[in-house]
């Protein structure tokens, strides 16, 4: 057993430690203890073959199936994985890890400086997707798995799965890329720049020091919720859902209580958000993903500094409705990848249901994410 | 010949034209019969394009690398000569711009493999003459108002658009309406009359690059100016 990687059992869930290894990121910064917070789900089989990384989105944790002891409600993606589900554990092995910087028990800002009682707070270096995908990648190691069947994910996982099919190429045999991108695009900079404003603003924020007092800024993080709650849906979808109904009252207050149904809506998931949620997390994650950038560099990356990439399957899905991450910017991926004869799927899914259309019911995805597992992990049985 | 049999035979003729172990891109893939049947019996490695959000969810579903898109719109997106053959199956009659897809895919592809309803046919040209009216008929089965093929052409036409192009026609298969096949370029009189559905594995003609000696230039036949 290597001496680097040390894994224990804490009730539900897993953390795996790397002590003194002296991580370097992107920024230049070095982390030299961490931890990253795992879940695992079916069994490895004996050859290793099975193995299956799913990356969570910018609010997710490693809870994808089953109990989420942190809401007390089902995992993220407890539609989409578990036994006889589109991923089957039955016969796949699921790994889930809360990303770098996150707050669902990896290393980041919430936890505690390495040899200190102090939390990292604004202390914390900047992350981004790359060292992400490069803390998973030792995360895998430590799992003793060489190569992973796949590594799927949707929105900022997508970002992590094309990060692997950079970064990793020779680790993995294919990705599903759900809504996700090239790029972070100039307007969703733009959302996340409002949902960090609206954090600094708030007076109980005091530089990322909040937790000296033990208190939350509930009131600027809800806000930013809500803003980037808006951007996951769509018009269509909110109009289905909300219209222009109102809240527990039969006629309007002429007041700036919450009339519509779609105010008092927003304000709860804002509410429930804020107690699950850590702040100093959602500035630092938000900026990782604006960080994300592969427009110029993609086809160079696929193309000369990574051979061993030519055996990689991508499978590509984006979604009508999404204005987040529309369908032009998976046809850019596509579109390199074809320029280059690299085995690559696409697929846009007909949804009103916006970039969320992802964690939603969506029988096509299901389909498409199932066949698409199911006969390439045949194919690499035989 | 039901229209499940007419494409199966379609198929079995186009694997006819193709070698082992080649890269293949079929536009208009459907759920990746063809593709399947390729990869089985040719080795081939295939992908394809399909317009069809069902179909291309289902080639996909059946692990076949499918993208889902529109043959006018996204085939730019191939580079020069990735693929031994592009095909082209029953289609052709339905794009926007016939000509400019025919040198997409002797861009993309080495070869192409072109199938395409005949509308030379002598039955289609007896409907047209005694009824007066635009032909129905089982390969054409729409009304002129519903109908998804909007550039009607006949075999003489095709051909002369090739040789407008400067595409050399390699193999030809002709078929009747009863199925019987034969080799279009050798059968020369009635052709255009009795070819229900015709299938032509195209490239582009091999220039011989220019010779100069001294002054004078040597022009070869076939030959194109090369710098």
């Amino acid at each position: 057993m290597n001496t680097k990687f040390t894994t224990d059992t804490k009730l539900e869930s897993e953390i795996a430690y790397f002590k003194n290894i002296n991580l370097k990121l992107e920024s230049g910064d070095l982390i030299d203890s961490f931890k990253l917070a795992f879940k695992t789900y079916g069994k490895l089989n004996t050859d290793k073959t099975n193995a299956i990384l799913i990356c969570h989105a910018l609010t997710g944790d490693q809870y994808v199936a089953g109990n989420n002891p942190i809401t007390g409600r089902e995992g993220w993606w407890s539609r989409m994985v578990g036994p006889n589900k589109p991923i089957d554990t039955n016969k796949f092995f699921v790994i889930c890890s809360n990303v770098l910087g996150g707050c669902a028990g990896s290393t980041g800002p919430k936890e505690l400086q390495n040899g200190s009682d102090v939390a990292y707070g604004g202390n914390f270096p900047s992350v981004t997707i790359k060292d992400m995908v490069k803390a998973q990648s030792l995360l895998i190691e430590s799992l003793n798995i060489e190569k992973l069947f796949s590594v799927i994910g949707g929105s900022m996982g997508a970002m992590q799965a094309l990060q692997w099919a950079i970064d990793f190429p020779d680790k993995i045999l294919n990705i599903i890329h759900i809504a996700g991108a090239l790029k972070h695009s100039a307007q969703n900079i733009a959302f996340h720049e409002v949902g960090r404003q609206a954090i600094m603003s708030d007076p109980i924020w005091k530089n990322g020091k909040y937790f000296e007092n033990n208190e939350v800024p509930e009131r600027g993080l809800s806000v930013a919720r809500m803003i980037a709650h808006i951007t996951y849906l769509s018009e269509n979808a909110m109009h289905r859902k909300f219209g222009r109904k109102l809240q527990s009252r039969d006629i309007i207050s002429f007041g700036f209580d919450a009339d519509f149904q779609v105010e008092s809506y927003l304000r709860y998931q804002g509410k429930s958000f804020v107690e699950r949620f850590d702040a100093n997390s959602y500035l630092y994650l938000t900026r990782a993903m604006d960080y994300f950038d592969h427009d110029e560099t993609f086809r160079k990356n696929i193309e000369f500094s990574h051979n061993p990439n030519n055996h990689l399957k991508y499978l590509i899905v984006s979604f009508t409705s999404d204005w987040l991450f529309p369908t032009i910017e998976s046809k850019m991926i596509v579109n390199q990848l074809n320029s280059l004869s690299r085995e690559v799927s696409f697929l846009e899914i007909d949804t009103d249901k916006g970039h969320d259309s992802f964690l939603l019911e969506e029988p096509q995805l299901d389909d498409v994410i199932k066949g698409f597992l199911t006969s390439n992990f045949t194919k690499i049985d035989e | 010949m039901n229209k499940i049999n007419s494409i199966r035979k379609d198929w079995s003729l186009i694997e006819t034209l193709i070698a082992q172990d080649r890269k293949i891109l079929d536009i208009g893939c459907g759920d990746g019969g063809l593709m399947e049947q390729l990869e089985n019996n040719r080795n081939a490695m295939t992908h394809g394009i399909e317009l069809s959000r069902d179909l291309a969810a289902n080639a996909i579903a059946r692990g076949f690398n499918v993208v889902h898109g529109n043959a006018e719109l996204d085939l730019s997106q191939y580079s020069n000569n990735s693929f031994d053959y592009v095909i082209l199956s029953q289609t052709l009659q339905a794009m926007m711009k016939p000509k400019d897809i025919l040198s997409e895919l002797l861009r993309i592809g080495s070869k192409a493999i072109v199938s395409f309803p005949n509308f030379g046919h002598w039955k289609i040209r007896l409907q047209l003459l005694i009824s007066g009216k635009m032909p129905v008929t089982e390969s054409l089965p729409y009304t002129w108002y519903d109908t998804p093929n909007i550039h009607f052409f006949t075999i003489k036409d095709f051909l002369n658009l090739c040789n407008e192009m400067n595409i050399v026609i390699e193999k030809s298969i002709g078929l009747t309406s009863k199925g019987r096949q034969f080799d279009i370029s050798e059968s020369v009189t009635g052709v255009n009359f009795f070819t229900h559905e015709a299938i032509f594995l195209l490239s582009y003609k091999n220039f011989e690059p220019i010779k100069i000696k001294s002054s004078k230039k040597v022009f070869a036949k076939n030959s194109v100016i090369a710098n």
